[in-house]
This record gives C-alpha cells, sequence and structure tokens, in this order.
C-alpha cells in the first residue's frame, strides 16, 4: 500500500487560452498532466495530443501549437507562459510556477489556440532589405574583409530568430501603431554594419524613416530585456537612430 | 516619411526651446528666493524688456508648446503600457513620461490662464505676477495642485532629456544610457527643488503685501 502510494503520479495543472478560429472569441480551458522529470511546456502540449482529455475529464479537441527546432533557435514556438512572452521548448516545467498559464502573442494574429501568425515581422525583413544583394550575371570578386573586433558584435545581432517576443514585450507595438518593432531595426545595423551590405546602407535607412520606422520607439526598452538571445536590441535601435539622424542632414544639405 | 519628422520635431522642440525656457523660468522663479519682491518683478520685466519680444515668445514659447503638447497627447494614446508584465526601471520611466505629459499637459494650460493669459487680458499688470502667485500658493489645494505640477514637469523634462538623447543617436551603448540616466535624474531633482522652493516662498507675506498694494493702485485708479 505504502508503495502505491509513494509512487502515485505528481500533476501538473496548466490553464490554456484556446480560439478556434481567427473570429472566434477565446476561451480558457485547463489540463492536468502527470508530471515527468525534465519535461518542458512543448512536451506536455504533445501528452494533450496523445490524449488530448481536459481537467474535467471531458475528452476535446486537442491544442494546437507552432514549433521547429525544440532548441531554442527557430523562434517558432513562442507563446506567452506565465505573463511572459518566450520559447515554449526552453520553458521547463520545474522551473515554472503552477498552474503554467499560457496564452497566443497576441500581438499578432491568433490563427488558432496558440499559432500565430508572425507574417508582418518577414515582410518588415523584406522592407529594410534585411539581405547582401550580391547576385548577378558575373563573379564580383571577394567582397572587403570584416575586422574580427566587428565580427564579434554582428554575430550576436545575427542570433536574431525573428521569434517576435520582442514584439510582444514592446509598448508601442500595438494596434493603434505601425511600428516596424525592435527586431527589424537590429537587423538593418547587422547588414550596414557589414562591409558589403553596407553598399547599401542608405536603402535600409530610408526604409525606417518611412510611415511605422524607427520613430516608433518609445525607449521603453523592454526588447532588451525579454529577448531570449540577449540581443543587445536597444544599443541596436540607438546605433539605428544615430544613423537615420546622420543620414537626414545628409538628404538636406545634400553630401 | 512624415512620422519620422513629425517625431524628430517633436523631440527637438522638446529640448530645444522649450527645455530652454523651462530653465529660463525656474531661475526667474528663483530670483523671488534671492531678491524678494523686488528681484522677482526685475527679472519678469528684464525678460518682457527683450527685443521683439513677442516674437520670441511666439516661436520660443507658444508654438513649440501648441505642437509638442499636442503631438505628445497623440503619441500617449498610441502607448499600450505593460508595467504589470514587465516591472522594469526603464518601463516605469516610459509609462510616467506619458503620464507626466499629460498632467504637464494639463497643469500648463491651468498655469498660463491664471497668469500670462491674465496679462493679455489687461486684468493683470506684470508686476503683480508675485501678488497671482502669492493669492494661488496660499490656498493648500493649489498649492498641491502647483506641486504635483512641478514634480510632472521636472520629471517629464529630465527624463525626456534623456530619451531625446538616445532618439538622436549621442547615447548608444548601454554604458552611456546609465550614465545619462544619473545625469538626468539628478537633473530631475535639482531642478523640482529650485522649482518647489521658488513656490514656497510665494508663500511669504512680502507678496501679499505686493499684492494688497497693486490691489489698492488698482482700486484708486
Amino acid at each position: 500500500m505504502m508503495a502505491e502510494i509513494a509512487a502515485a503520479p505528481k500533476n501538473v495543472k496548466f490553464i490554456i487560452t484556446r480560439q478556434d478560429d481567427q473570429q472566434s472569441t477565446p476561451y480558457v480551458e485547463e489540463f492536468s498532466l502527470p508530471y515527468r522529470p525534465g519535461m518542458n511546456v512543448i512536451s506536455a502540449l504533445m501528452e494533450i495530443q496523445r490524449n488530448p482529455v481536459n481537467a474535467m475529464g471531458d475528452h476535446t479537441v486537442p491544442v494546437c501549437w507552432d514549433s521547429n527546432c525544440l532548441e531554442e533557435v527557430c523562434g517558432a514556438c513562442s507563446m506567452v507562459i506565465n505573463g511572459k512572452p518566450r520559447q515554449a521548448c526552453a520553458a521547463l516545467i520545474d522551473n515554472l510556477e503552477q498552474p503554467v498559464r499560457i496564452e497566443p502573442m497576441k500581438t499578432f494574429p491568433v490563427v488558432r489556440d496558440l499559432v500565430i501568425d508572425r507574417t508582418r515581422m518577414f515582410n518588415a525583413l523584406k522592407k529594410v532589405k534585411a539581405w547582401i544583394p550580391i547576385d548577378g550575371t558575373y563573379d564580383l570578386g571577394p567582397g572587403p574583409r570584416m575586422p574580427e573586433k566587428k565580427r564579434q558584435w554582428a554575430y550576436e545581432l545575427s542570433k536574431c530568430m525573428t521569434c517576435g517576443v520582442c514584439l510582444e514585450a514592446c509598448p508601442n507595438v500595438n494596434e493603434k501603431t505601425n511600428f516596424i518593432g525592435p527586431a527589424a531595426i537590429s537587423q538593418v545595423r547587422l547588414f550596414n554594419a557589414h562591409p558589403t551590405g553596407e553598399m547599401n546602407s542608405d536603402d535600409r535607412l530610408e526604409a525606417l524613416m518611412e510611415d511605422g520606422g524607427i520613430d516608433g520607439c518609445g525607449n521603453s526598452q523592454n526588447c532588451v530585456r525579454a529577448c531570449p538571445k540577449g540581443i543587445p536590441l536597444t544599443t541596436s535601435i540607438a546605433e539605428i537612430n544615430k544613423q537615420t539622424t546622420k543620414h537626414m542632414f545628409k538628404r538636406w544639405l545634400g553630401v | 516619411m512624415r512620422g519620422f519628422y513629425s517625431r524628430k520635431i517633436h523631440s527637438l522642440l522638446g529640448v530645444i526651446p522649450l527645455g530652454g525656457f523651462f530653465l529660463e523660468h525656474m531661475l526667474t522663479n528663483f530670483s523671488a528666493v534671492e531678491g524678494g519682491p523686488s528681484g522677482f518683478n526685475d527679472s519678469v520685466l528684464w525678460l518682457n524688456s527683450l527685443p521683439l519680444v513677442f516674437f520670441l515668445e511666439l516661436f520660443g514659447i507658444w508654438l513649440p508648446l501648441l505642437y509638442h503638447g499636442v503631438f505628445g497627447l497623440y503619441i500617449a494614446y498610441q502607448s499600450k503600457p505593460n508595467l504589470n508584465r514587465y516591472n522594469l526601471e526603464r518601463n516605469w520611466r516610459y509609462t510616467l513620461q506619458r503620464v507626466t505629459g499629460i498632467i504637464t499637459f494639463i497643469f500648463v494650460v491651468w498655469h498660463v490662464f491664471e497668469t500670462r493669459f491674465q496679462v493679455a487680458l489687461g486684468n493683470v499688470k506684470h508686476e503683480e505676477l508675485g501678488g497671482v502667485m502669492h493669492d494661488i500658493v496660499t490656498q493648500p489645494l493649489l498649492l498641491a495642485f502647483y506641486t504635483i505640477g512641478i514634480i510632472s514637469a521636472s520629471f517629464h523634462f529630465a527624463n525626456g532629456l534623456w530619451s531625446f538623447l538616445i532618439s538622436w543617436g549621442v547615447t548608444v551603448g548601454p554604458r552611456a544610457q546609465k550614465v545619462s540616466s544619473f545625469l538626468c535624474l539628478g537633473l530631475f531633482v535639482l531642478v523640482t527643488f529650485m522649482f518647489l522652493i521658488s513656490l514656497v516662498t510665494f508663500r511669504d507675506s512680502e507678496f501679499q503685501s505686493a499684492a494688497a498694494i497693486a490691489q489698492t493702485l488698482k482700486a484708486m485708479i
């Protein structure tokens, strides 16, 4: 008898905000899952998928979510866990307060349950031309070398996985503004720092000087604290503030 | 493109000329502490004896104030504060910048109505402003309102200067932004103290007598 009681499984409670489709109103559903060592939010969602029964014991539709790499480098599984936007794959149950509250990142359009549509972030990267144009009809030869010191900090910026946490954390990214958000601004700094990318720096700066550009930043600096990759987003924003300010004067004076 | 320039102008006007005028106002008030009613009057009269004073006021104060105030309200409206989620110092300052902006807007409208607007209407003369202030700050409720207004305006000015330095790309790295935080916090404390000390000085009975003399003179005329 004693052994049986000791072996009785611990349960972990989850409170999940769900939504059936883009238009329907969100609702909350609770789940109680057996604890397993090392479990994280994704494995819990997988368990619900395997056995879709809610805390009331009723059979329900499995919760939908988005994930890919399961090692915090792809950015697909971002959701709001216990009030903070973060990657579900890196959210270990052992480190979370219970019950675990899971919501979608509502800054983005909710597709279903925890699945969100981050298209605006990819459009932002297109808008600021976050790439280095080298395609052509003939070999351009090797580009200029990058100083090692610069490469080191530029590498940090390249860790951005377009996960959307910085946009979710920003008080100026909301339905009343069209602010592009910190991620794309940091990518402009990255590609403007590249010796070949620098050749198109004006295009990127002008994209950020358009409506919804860098002027939307209000210096709350939540982004830098929220970024799961520790990217110095506020330094990037201030540096691009400097570059756009210089560009503005250069354009006026016709240099 | 429009957004970029309108926001840049908003940021610039907050420091030049409005920040400059704010400090000038602080010094004028402080002359009441230093020289009493006559010292204050001399400062007010000196300011009003500047050449082209109408245009200085129009382009140095009224128009920038109107633009900065109205556009600032729009900026405050556009924000969606999230202190519940990010209870962080910088996020507090972001939120307070917007809150103090709104309080300062109301305070400035009220204050201008009581002082400069009455001068423009001809109800009050420049020399009587010390007495007007005395009548205001001897009422506890208005004293409290003025104190809140001063603290709000000083915070909005000092913290606005901090974010101005970021928005124009002066302080880029985290260290520079930290040092400028301390400098601007110091400025906030200093400016608040200077304004409040002047405010308390206006409660002095010397200013009452100035007000009384002005009243009797007015009555006699």
